[in-house]
């Protein structure tokens, strides 16, 4: 995600207190950040919320329109996610199209939403094969200080728990909420060399070698999950990861459900 | 379409006693609020909010200048982008910059290069960001104050900061900061900018119809409320800044540094008493 560089004694310090099972901002290896949730942040879109994991701050809009489905789903509507790495961000971002590392955040945490049936695409349809909602999640990140893949997500799911359609303006009945239904919670884990980190602050991601991120739902269940970065996951630690982003699932979800 | 137009006919936007739709008369702001030092990766930053519109402005710099050949060996280049989410217009906004967006980010490069001490940082760029995160009508205006704001908590030096803010024609009466059914109905709009020590105008735009007269009134409402809007804007930063002698006491040892990273700008450039 970025290419500042880690001075030696930083990554010595990290490890070297990460091996004892603590962190540099206090935290334990399987601990994440604090999360706060502000909803309804923006009045212009039809939902939206600013969440803060740490430092890390996102803030999601959500817009919806009326428009043609997809061929090959006539009777769903359509979801589409966006994220901006606005150089407001970090000295790293860039102005223009978006960059490969940004197209992966919005696909991965498209695919938590989408993959959970977060919202019933279904039930947002108007006439099968003509007219259907189409539900923009747009992604700004404000202030980056890492793990954007879970800030982001959490914002996603938190934007869309409070978003009403706005069907009387288009001519169609009330108002009404979205459809939700499952409640997806992302957990990603860093490795730096065997050490096993939840949500990594700037640093750690920096020097991380590999990554794991977890979308599990209600259940437990896994939803979506990507690995990223160049290093390798043993199966044990695989296991351990979803174990965790479990649990820390099922802290984090009432910080999202909740209105 | 036939409905927009029937509105556009019958809209009355300033009643019978004088006040406009919102309940303002014709030479007050709304509500603006802003803080300094919201973000924690930018070198600078500033939050506004000013009525229904909500802007965020960060600063970077001065750091090496990108892409290379736009490099002044002779001083810094101050270079904005404005920008509007997606989600902060009612009609979804494409994200990314459309012409609208580009020529505000010119305007209001321009009107920073002239307050910047340039000379001191050459080969450099100042960064300025303005996120429009909500919009209501005067957002330039809004990016601009908050922008300023940005840049003196990222401490970079300044002749002063500048303040904003736009006048207009509704029902042809001369106005103070419209707001969006003021701009969308009214007859004209006029945003400026000001560095309130000299009085100099760094920004002027205006679309619409007025007469002479009526652009004085425009620049003088525009003028005196844009001193007003300086005085929130040093507000802010001294909010984000001042220490008291009690704080000075407070901390142990009392000889130890005030609490703040960041530098701060010159003491002239502010008045005696500092920020």
């Amino acid at each position: 995600m970025s290419e500042e560089i880690v001075s030696e004694l930083m990554r010595a310090h990290i490890y070297r207190l990460a091996s004892t099972g603590q962190r540099v901002d206090g935290r334990g290896l399987d601990q994440p950040r604090k999360v706060s949730v502000d909803r309804a942040f923006v009045k212009t879109a039809e939902g939206s919320a600013r969440v803060k994991l740490g430092n890390t701050d996102v803030l999601v809009g959500i817009k919806m329109s009326v428009g043609e489905p997809y061929p090959d789903t006539p009777n769903t509507g359509v979801l589409s996610t966006s994220v901006e790495l606005i150089p407001m961000a970090s000295p790293t971002f860039e102005a223009g199209p978006p960059r490969p590392d940004a197209i992966e955040l919005a696909r991965v945490v498209d695919r938590g939403i989408r993959e959970s049936k977060m919202v019933n695409m279904e039930r947002l349809c108007i006439t099968p094969k003509e007219k259907v909602w189409i539900l923009f999640i747009d992604i700004h990140v404000l202030d980056y200080d890492g793990n954007l893949f879970d800030a982001c997500s959490y914002a996603a799911v938190a934007a869309l728990a409070s978003t009403v359609a706005p069907a009387k303006s288009q001519g169609l009945g009330d108002d009404f909420p979205l459809p939700v239904e499952h409640w997806p919670v992302s957990v990603t884990t860093a490795k730096i060399k065997e050490l096993l980190l939840v949500d990594p602050s700037l640093d750690e991601e920096r020097m991380a070698d590999a990554r794991l991120t977890v979308t599990t739902d209600e259940n437990g269940d896994i939803r979506a999950m990507q690995k990223g970065l160049s290093g390798s996951f043993t199966y044990e630690e695989v296991k351990r990861i979803i174990e965790t982003a479990q649990r820390v699932g099922r802290d984090i979800r009432p910080l999202l459900q909740s209105s | 379409m036939e409905d927009i137009e029937h509105i556009e006919k019958e809209m009355k936007l300033i009643g019978s006693d004088g006040r406009r739709l919102d309940g303002r008369s014709f030479d007050e702001l709304r509500p603006i609020r802003i803080e300094a030092g919201v973000l924690r990766r930018a070198d600078g930053s500033a939050y506004i909010e000013w009525g229904g519109n909500k802007v965020l402005a960060a600063v970077y710099g001065p750091r090496e200048a990108h892409p290379r050949h736009l490099q002044d060996p002779a001083r810094a280049l101050v270079q904005c982008r404005y920008n509007m989410a997606p989600f902060s217009v009612s009609d979804r906004k494409r994200p990314g910059p459309d012409r609208r967006s580009v020529e505000i980010s010119k305007v209001i490069s321009e009107a920073f290069s002239s307050v910047v001490f340039k000379e001191q940082f050459p080969r450099t760029s100042v960064d300025i960001f303005i996120e429009v995160l909500q919009a209501d009508a005067g957002t330039r205006c809004a990016g601009l104050t908050a922008a300023s704001v940005a840049l003196a908590d990222a401490g970079v030096p300044m002749r002063d900061l500048v303040a904003s803010c736009a006048s207009g024609k509704i029902d042809g009466v001369v106005c103070l900061d419209l707001n969006k059914d003021e701009d969308n109905f009214g007859d004209a709009d006029c945003p400026m900018a000001i560095v309130p020590r000299t009085g100099d105008v760094v920004l002027l735009q205006m679309d619409g119809h007025l007469t002479y007269d009526e652009f004085q009134k425009a620049m003088g409402l525009s003028i005196d409320a844009a001193r007003r809007i300086y005085e929130m804007q040093r507000d802010a930063l001294r909010r984000r800044y001042s220490v008291t002698l009690e704080d000075i006491l407070k901390e142990s040892p009392p000889t130890a540094p005030v609490a703040e990273e960041r530098p701060v700008t010159s003491e002239e450039d502010f008045g005696p008493e500092g920020i």
